[in-house]
């Protein structure tokens, strides 16, 4: 009996035809916004991009000006959020995989970095701003930089733990097996094996921070003016872009246009660097 | 306290060439816990300088669970735990106070599959030898071209020793990992199947290896080949659910085994 004919068969063939075309029309309702979320950004944020934008501060209403200390401040935030959540991570997700890979403790700090790993930004900005900024008295950059810090740790947490349970058992066999105490062999052949995925996940934390607004909001504010005193407000490229967004003048629009294109592009480069490292680790 | 006069009445023990025979690594009355699960029942055996003793018997039998016992490598893992005498050189290795770093240290293992760190030909090996010695420059190369001309990989490799040791095929990796062994100057080594992953050309190259360096050590094989246990072995222990069937020179294993279970798998009836 020819089975092409046979009416199981095709019944099958037009469930796979309808599923088939779901499946594409699906993919082709999300990738059209996505396209369109990015080409009006370049389009918009394209035209306003010039040398001043890197040069010059945050202008008032009316005059022309630049991102140069939103910028600053996103950076120096970045940067001290992922010296701080970094070892952090590392470190307990080391634990995680290496010491106390059978114990209970585990299972719990799986469980609550979870948790945190999904937690509203927002609801960590309120926690930092109930332990920092409300005992300090004022915004700062120090409570701005420790929120996005938070954010930080359960990214890298969870990536280090999960890059160093894909390093194989065979592996830390291996390396006992020539009288290597386990402190080394983690450092010289677990973090080894394991580097690149670990970086990736620091870089995904990296791209994850560089657009939160809500934790910004409710601790570092914002700066009109070039500051450098982390213990005051300090300006930051998410919390400007929210603030000129909804303001009522052109100029500042197009600089949030402007500023929302940096971000992006700038994620989009880290992104790419993550896939090159990740690539890189599966060819090793 | 002294072990050796327990009797094993359940084991045929028939050397006939013990003679000469030093005795390096002693078992006697060796059970193995996983979790409740009694994997090796009382086991007795004796490994001898010098000498190549292969262990053979059907998976799960405990061949692999017993070799990881000479390393303690099953210390790595929680739930597992051995009780009765193992002594390397009249030491008992399982007293709690053995420190486990320098136990392995003395007691090399080649695994199943090939395993080199991922760093370069060289760094895989100098790297055990920096772990316990304090050599020059000049000495670390004299040492790694050495052991890599023990573990005859020095001709294929000596032009790349920066390359990834993951580059090299699964046989010259497999190579390397016997030369790192080597290189740490352990007095024991333990080989777990080593050729199991390993082509028809390769597994002859590293019987070839096991019979050179059987002059120097004391070897002990894991393998499901009787072929491979019967070419390079001289004592052979049969292994069957936990027990240690029949222990002898592999020559009368192989040709006049005394037990109905060793003759019923070498001639292929089971396993």
């Amino acid at each position: 009996m020819n089975s092409s004919s046979s009416p199981l068969y095709a019944k099958r063939r037009r469930r796979n035809f309808i599923t088939m075309a779901l499946a594409y029309g699906a993919t082709g309702f999300g990738l059209t916004w996505l396209v369109v979320i990015l080409a009006v950004l370049l389009w918009e944020g394209f035209s306003g991009l010039s040398w001043a934008v890197f040069t010059e501060m945050t202008p008032p209403p009316g005059s022309a000006g630049g991102l140069l200390n939103p910028i600053a401040g996103s950076l120096v935030m970045t940067v001290i959020a992922v010296l701080i959540g970094t070892p952090l991570g590392i470190l307990a997700g080391t634990y995680m995989a290496e010491y106390g890979r059978y114990d209970k403790l585990t299972t719990v700090v799986r469980f609550i970095n979870d948790i945190l790993l999904s937690a509203p930004s927002i609801v960590i900005g309120l926690f930092i701003y109930e332990i920092m900024v409300a005992q300090m008295g004022h915004f700062s950059g120090w409570a701005g930089a420790v929120s996005l810090a938070v954010i930080v740790v359960p990214v890298v947490v969870r990536t280090t733990e999960d890059m160093l349970i894909l390093v194989p058992d065979t592996l830390r066999e291996a390396a006992a097996s020539i009288g290597l105490p386990r402190s080394l062999m983690i450092q010289k052949v677990a973090y080894r094996a394991a580097r690149a995925g670990m970086v990736t996940g620091v870089l995904l934390a990296v791209a994850r921070i560089s657009g939160e607004t809500a934790p910004l909001l409710f601790t570092a504010l914002n700066n009109q003016f070039w500051s450098t005193n982390l213990n005051g407000p300090v300006s930051s490229l998410p919390v400007v872009i929210f603030q000129f967004a909804l303001s009522p003048y052109k100029d500042w629009q197009k600089l949030a246009w402007t500023g929302a294109l940096i971000i992006t592009l700038a994620v989009l480069a880290l992104s790419i660097i993550a896939r090159i490292l990740a690539a890189q680790r599966k060819t090793s | 306290m002294s072990v050796a006069a327990i009797t094993v009445p359940t084991v045929t023990h028939v050397l006939s060439k013990d003679e000469d025979l030093m005795e390096k690594v002693s078992i006697r009355n060796l059970d193995f816990f996983y979790g409740d699960n009694r994997a090796l029942k009382g086991i007795n055996v004796s490994l001898y300088q010098g000498e190549v003793t292969a262990f053979i018997g059907p998976s799960g039998c405990g061949k692999s669970t017993l070799l990881r016992i000479l390393n303690r490598m099953y210390d790595l893992y929680p739930n597992q735990r051995a009780t009765g005498h193992v002594t390397i050189d009249n030491e008992d290795i399982l007293s709690s106070s053995q420190d486990l770093n320098l136990l392995r240290a003395k007691v090399g293992m080649v695994f199943q599959k090939p395993t080199p760190f991922p760093m370069t030909i060289f760094e895989n090996i100098a790297f055990g030898i920096r772990l316990y010695e304090r050599v020059s420059k000049s000495e670390l190369e004299d040492r790694v071209r050495h052991a890599l001309e023990r573990a005859a990989l020095w001709e294929e490799v000596k032009d790349k020793l920066g390359a990834n040791g993951l580059s090299l095929s699964g046989g010259q990796q497999q190579r390397l990992c016997i030369a790192r062994t080597v290189a740490v100057q352990p007095e024991v080594i333990l080989f777990d199947e080593p050729c199991s992953a390993l082509d028809p050309i390769s597994t002859a190259k590293i019987e070839e290896l096991i019979d050179e360096l059987k002059d120097d050590y004391t070897i002990a094989i894991v393998t499901h080949n009787m072929q491979q246990a019967a070419r390079v072995s001289d004592f052979t222990a049969f292994m069957y659910l936990g027990e240690l069937v029949e222990f002898g020179e592999t020559t009368r294993i192989f040709t006049t085994p005394t037990d109905r279970r060793t003759q019923d798998y070498i001639t292929g009836r089971f396993g």
